[in-house]
């Protein structure tokens, strides 16, 4: 299964590196949503919470656009018929999607965090580093499990576009909650990590129950 | 096969209902602060407790659908899900109401039960769009199973989670459910649980019904053209 | 004796309400060619993608190398080769790209994608991205990749469309019956397809009209399921 699966997301990486469709669009949008929220807000600079807010609700935004175009190629080319042919495990192809996704999530944050930084968070807020890598990872992961299911439910419906940010976003409000409470005292001056653990906690047990969920209710969507 | 057992239900709701009524407005004190607004609360909660029990309970069904592949358990499930969208729109208005006379908002943040309802009641709205969208009726029903079985694990992750937020930030004001409630407020409390279970289920044996009939009459009218055709 | 390539006994599928397929019974034996027959929503592609595991039967009973659909499914889908209406590779990526994805999906050696590309003809331009071929090679790409894993059981819905003569003779130990491969053939060339036949099933609205050996089959009993 997992050679299975690596040979889907090389595929998979292989395609967005060639027509760089999903990745580009997202570090635009991110970063012309930090120039509407400069304006919105008309401040120049943000901290605390108003930064972590800004930082999450915008990534989260972006994703929509990577999950709406992760089965895209499938649908349109016919690619998932070419992997139910195959005499493959299933479960591969929500393996595949979903390190995909995280792959496109991890690309844009190296891109959107430290354009957030110079554009919009004020100076000498940024001390936090290792515990944001940590907390943007573990966000990762669950964005990209729910990412995955959400696109695939998605994928048949006539209205894609419009119900991936539908379906997308109420389910993520936890993955929100715990990232932005997380991440809010590392933009205070000073300020050190509260109650880290407990919303890393929040986190891990979101990733875990929303991976095993996904794994088991996957196979029902491609069975015809 | 849906209508068995549904008049003594129908019956039992009744009864129940106008018990919960008389208890709401003879037997249960009124609260010391705010007043007789307070006794909206012996709709709303219950409400909410029954439409979150909806929606976990189509998960369950959808899960049996996807097991069994029997379409019935997917109309169960699409049924309860309908109903407690109907039911939550009902939490979201009283609890506004309820908001308005306690704290003079139409809305508050502090209260981490009514703002995961929120939450749940966005998602589970996409159920109907979802559904709709799909064309081939089976896959409707297959991805419609999928999204309830998530979605209604998505329940306790999202009560968890908010509740997380809000104790940190807002401590609870007031404690409503259950726990430190005095003897007749308890009372009345339960009988108003027990109350809208047995309209809700009621109801959903009704829907079922219905839905049953409607199908079947089709399904023989179909057979009809199908013969008639046949023959002319 | 050998199990039977295809063995369907009452076959149905519905979409909706809607009948699909309808008490399709047919039996064809390893290396033999099935033409099947029909206007356009008789269910021919439906048929095909049932035999391909791509859709589970409703009733009935459907058996590919003796293995029952849909729950022994899996079981056939390495010696099953499927060539539908859409050829199943990404335009971005070039055809040894395509192939080779395909190549690890079934667990083959990469020289078996370099051996289709020469059988295909499309050696040199191997490496260009698929939207830039032309629907004839792109259709012969397509034949690569439904062939590249050797399958025992060829599925073909209109395998020649957007050849030349030449291209479709070139084809021929891939898919036509000098392949000795059993084949599943739907043609809107009748005379064509029941030509290269040795079964022959009619379909009206999903319905079987006749099955019998291809020989049996008169021009005018097949043109009268497009009336």
């Amino acid at each position: 299964m997992i050679r299975t699966a690596a040979a889907v997301l090389r595929k998979d990486l292989l395609i967005e590196w060639r027509t760089k469709e999903a990745v580009p669009a997202m570090a635009l949008f991110t970063v012309t949503v930090y120039v509407l929220f400069h304006f919105g807000l008309d401040r120049d600079s943000l901290d605390g919470e108003l930064a972590s807010g800004v930082l999450w609700v915008t990534l989260l935004l972006a994703a929509v656009i990577g999950v709406t175009r992760l089965f895209a190629a499938e649908r349109e080319q016919g690619g998932l018929d070419a992997f139910l042919l195959a005499p493959v495990d299933r479960t591969a192809m929500f393996v595949a999607k979903a390190a995909a996704l995280f792959v496109y999530l991890v690309a844009l944050e190296i891109v959107a965090v430290p354009a957030f930084a110079v554009l919009l968070l004020g100076p000498d807020l940024f001390d936090g580093l290792p515990e944001l890598v940590l907390i943007l990872l573990l966000a990762d992961v669950g964005l990209a499990a729910v990412g995955a299911l959400v696109s695939a439910l998605a994928a048949e419906s006539r209205a894609r576009e419009l119900i991936v940010p539908l379906l997308l976003l109420p389910l993520v409000v936890p993955l929100l909650i715990g990232a932005a409470s997380a991440t809010e005292p590392l933009f205070r001056a000073g300020g050190e990590p509260e109650d880290l653990g407990r919303y890393l906690a929040l986190l891990g047990g979101y990733d875990l129950v929303f991976l095993l969920i996904a794994l088991a209710v996957f196979d029902f969507l491609l069975d015809d | 096969m849906f209508s068995k057992g549904l008049r003594p239900l129908a019956v039992a709701a009744v009864v129940t209902t106008l018990a919960a009524f008389a208890l709401v407005f003879f037997y249960a004190p009124l609260d010391a602060d705010q007043g007789f607004v307070q006794k909206i609360f012996y709709v709303h909660v219950p409400m909410a407790i029954v439409a979150l029990g909806g929606f976990v309970a189509a998960g369950i069904m959808a899960i049996k659908h996807l097991r069994t592949g029997d379409s019935s358990w997917d109309l169960r499930s699409y049924v309860a899900i309908h109903l407690s969208i109907i039911l939550g729109t009902g939490v979201l208005i009283t609890g506004a109401i309820w908001a308005k006379a306690s704290w003079g908002h139409w809305w508050v943040w502090d209260e981490p039960v009514l703002v995961s309802f929120l939450i749940v009641f966005l998602l589970y709205c996409v159920y109907y769009p979802l559904r709709f969208s799909i064309e081939d009726p089976e896959r409707q029903a297959r991805y419609s199973s999928v999204f309830a079985i998530a979605a209604g694990a998505f329940v306790p992750i999202n009560f968890t989670a908010v509740r997380l937020a809000e104790a940190v930030t807002h401590p609870r004001v007031l404690s409503q459910t259950g726990g430190s409630l005095p003897g007749e407020m308890r009372l009345t409390f339960l009988v108003c649980i027990l109350a809208m279970t047995l309209l809700f289920v009621t109801l959903w044996k009704l829907e079922l019904t219905a839905k049953r009939t409607s199908a079947q009459l089709k399904r023989l009218r179909s057979r009809l053209e199908l013969r008639a055709q046949a023959a002319g | 004796m050998a199990e039977p390539a295809i063995a369907l006994d009452g076959l149905e599928r519905r979409y909706g309400e809607r009948v699909a397929l309808h008490g399709v019974t047919v039996r064809l034996e390893p290396g033999a060619t099935l033409a099947v027959l029909g206007a356009n929503g008789a269910g021919k592609t439906t048929l095909l993608r049932v035999l391909a595991t791509l859709l589970r039967p409703h009733a009935g009973r459907a058996a590919v190398f003796g293995s029952l659909l849909p729950g022994d499914g899996w079981k056939v889908r390495g010696r099953v080769g499927y060539l539908g209406h859409d050829p199943l590779l990404y335009r971005a990526l070039s055809g040894r790209e395509n192939l080779a994805y395909h190549a690890r999906l079934h667990g083959l050696e990469p020289a078996r994608v370099e051996q289709r590309l020469s059988a295909v003809g499309l050696a040199r331009r191997a490496d260009d991205p698929v939207r830039d071929l032309s629907k004839g090679m792109v259709q012969r790409l397509a034949v690569a990749r439904a062939t590249l894993h050797d399958p025992d059981l060829l599925l073909l819905d209109e395998p020649r469309a957007n050849l030349d003569p030449a291209a479709a003779e070139a084809l021929e130990p891939l898919i036509g019956r000098a392949s000795g491969r059993a084949r599943v053939l739907v043609s809107h060339d009748v005379d064509g397809a029941l030509a290269e036949a040795d079964l022959a099933l009619g379909l009206r609205a999903g319905r079987q009209a006749f099955c019998a050996p291809a020989g049996e089959i008169d021009a005018k009993t097949a043109r009268e399921l497009y009336a």
